[in-house]
């Protein structure tokens, strides 16, 4: 017998009139996976993401995390259950400062709800924000508000804020897009270096084919609402199926995997 | 324990200086600074949800449901200590803004702001009609105790005092507020709903408690009108009275507790100097000095403040 998957999908059903965006979707996810949702724009990987966070509600179906049904459950309720996300765009709030940013995320997650009377700002978790700043080698951006770091470092921000309440699985929706070609390995090697210290599972978005072959020991391809793959970067990767439909369409077309 | 820190310290040593100034401030001017403070009060509701995002065009319904609670409290129920009625108004209008909350918290933005509107017009129009009220006219309020005590003729320094003593207080809770998770958090769903979501809090449920916090804040202030003007009429929730305290929350700007109640102080000033002077175009005077306010400083008056602070520090 296997463990109980960490999260797993059962039969997703999801259509937005005439179209179907998600189509029989059945996936399960073990603990300390890293696995890698690859398919072309508007192949379901978003809807896929938003159904499993609780922002979409499935047409049919089920999503069971840790054995437990998700099912209809606000996407806050499934933060505090362990399942965290990361945004295409950094979600923050751009008028506060980056450590701010991280006060704010933290106290939330730290005491359920926020208090109304006790001050954001305390030593220890100015520590702790600073500790997770640093994790991420952008704790020299504490005092800038966010508006004006790079778009680099505003993903790492957005992902960190994910990761501040110790989620047991991290969702990352497309974490290299937007950011310059240069700059997207440091970033997923301090991305996937604070993700295993943490020993999170992670199931990320991505685009770029090298990128996912890099990281993922496992890759899910999407292809008009439906999974048409799911194995080994190398085994799905070299699928003729995936070849000609996600990899050509990816818009990338980089099919060259690291060795 | 909570320790009160500078500002704190600050803002209580200026309400004891005020309210000990009743000894030797002439009446005109006591009584234009009750004015002032209580509508300040007021105005701190407008900010508390400027802060989270929100703007309610509508603030005077909670502004009269003070007042007529404090009225109708001394004329038809015969409680008459004022600090049982300031209770009773901001009890009275928390009670309705957990009921409007529940629709209101669905609406952003100028939908938020119509509707609040919308409400304090139909309050308006309630009280217009009612003629155990007084219809538009309204109806006096009777002197209030405190205690037991009976000020008698010391009646306007008493209301005075107390309101000093009331916005002293609420700036403390407000400025701790303002400083807190929580105060923190509303301004993060005013820059970002769906990351406070994701982040684990429920946007829609803080904006209703802020929502009801302005609320009994705004009546606190209504309450403390009543007693020191000694009547309430449905203009109270007309919406030129609504317009009126986002005009002195802009003219403060939300960047600090005391903002408003230096706002209130100078709009009252003005308006009775403008009055005085140019008796038919006090609201042209008026309209310029916004108009200033927001091309030359569009944080309000406070960014004098900071800046001066900028500077000597620099």
């Amino acid at each position: 017998m296997t463990a109980t998957p960490i999260l797993e999908a059962r039969n997703l059903y999801r259509s937005f009139g005439a179209v179907t965006a998600a189509k029989d979707i059945n996936i399960r996810i073990q603990s300390g996976e890293v696995v890698g949702v690859i398919g072309s724009n508007g192949a379901g990987k978003t809807t896929f993401i938003n159904m499993v966070t609780g922002f979409l509600p499935p047409t049919a179906g089920e999503i069971l995390f840790n054995g437990r049904s998700i099912l209809g459950q606000a996407p806050r309720k499934i933060t505090r259950m362990g399942m965290a996300r990361s945004f295409q765009v950094a979600q923050l709030f751009p008028e506060l400062t980056v450590l701010d940013n991280m006060l704010v995320a933290l106290s939330i997650a730290e005491s359920g709800y926020p208090s109304f009377l006790r001050p954001l700002r305390n030593a220890a978790r100015i520590e702790r924000a600073e500790t997770a700043l640093a994790e991420f080698g952008v704790a020299a951006f504490r005092d800038h508000p966010v508006t004006s770091v790079p778009q680099g470092t505003r993903k790492l921000v957005d992902i960190a804020m994910a990761l501040i309440g110790n989620p047991s699985m991290l969702l990352l929706d497309e974490p290299t897009s937007g950011v310059a070609v240069e700059e997207k390995f440091p970033l997923m090697d301090s991305v996937m270096q604070v993700v295993r210290r943490h020993g999170v599972t992670v199931l990320f978005v991505e685009h770029d084919m090298e990128i996912v072959s890099r990281y993922v020991s496992r890759i899910l391809a999407f292809y008009a609402g439906e999974v048409i793959a799911d194995g080994p970067p190398a085994q799905v990767l070299d699928d003729p199926k995936v070849q000609e439909l996600v990899v050509g369409h990816g818009g990338h077309g980089r099919t060259r995997r690291a060795s | 324990m909570m320790r009160v820190d500078r500002t704190e310290a600050w803002l209580l040593g200026a309400g004891l200086a005020l309210a000990l100034g009743a000894l030797v401030l002439p009446s005109w001017l006591t009584f234009l600074l009750t004015i002032a403070f209580a509508k300040g009060l007021v105005v701190q509701g407008v900010v508390i949800q400027m802060r989270a995002g929100l703007v309610s065009f509508g603030q005077g319904l909670y502004y009269c449901i003070g007042g007529y609670t404090v009225g109708v409290g001394g004329q038809m129920v015969g409680v008459h200590d004022a600090f049982a009625l300031l209770l009773l108004s901001m009890a009275a209008a928390a009670a309705v803004a957990m009921v409007l909350g529940l629709l209101l918290t669905r609406y952003r933005e100028i939908f938020f702001a119509m509707l609040t509107l919308a409400f304090s017009m139909i309050l308006y129009g309630i009280l217009s009609k009612s003629q155990s009220l007084g219809s538009t006219d309204g109806f006096n309020v009777r002197a209030v105790t405190a205690l037991g005590w009976a000020p008698g003729a010391g009646g306007k320094m008493f209301v005075y005092v107390l309101t000093c003593g009331c916005a002293a207080v609420a700036a403390v809770l407000l400025h701790r507020l303002s400083k807190s998770s929580v105060g923190h958090v509303c301004e993060a769903i005013r820059e970002n709903e769906v990351r406070v979501e994701y982040l684990g809090v429920s946007p829609r449920w803080m904006l209703y408690a802020t929502y009801v916090l302005a609320a009994a804040t705004s009546a606190l202030g209504g309450g403390l009108i009543g007693m020191a003007t000694g009547h309430v009429d449905p203009e109270m929730a007309y919406w030129t009275t609504s317009g009126e305290f986002i005009f002195i929350a802009l003219l403060g700007g939300i960047s600090h507790v005391a903002a408003p109640f230096l706002a209130a102080t100078l709009f009252s000033t003005v308006r009775t100097y403008a009055i005085q002077f140019v008796p038919h175009s006090w609201q042209m005077i008026l309209g310029f000095v916004l108009l200033g306010i927001i091309i030359f400083l569009p944080k309000g008056l406070w960014s004098l403040f900071r800046r001066t602070k900028a500077e000597a520090r620099a």
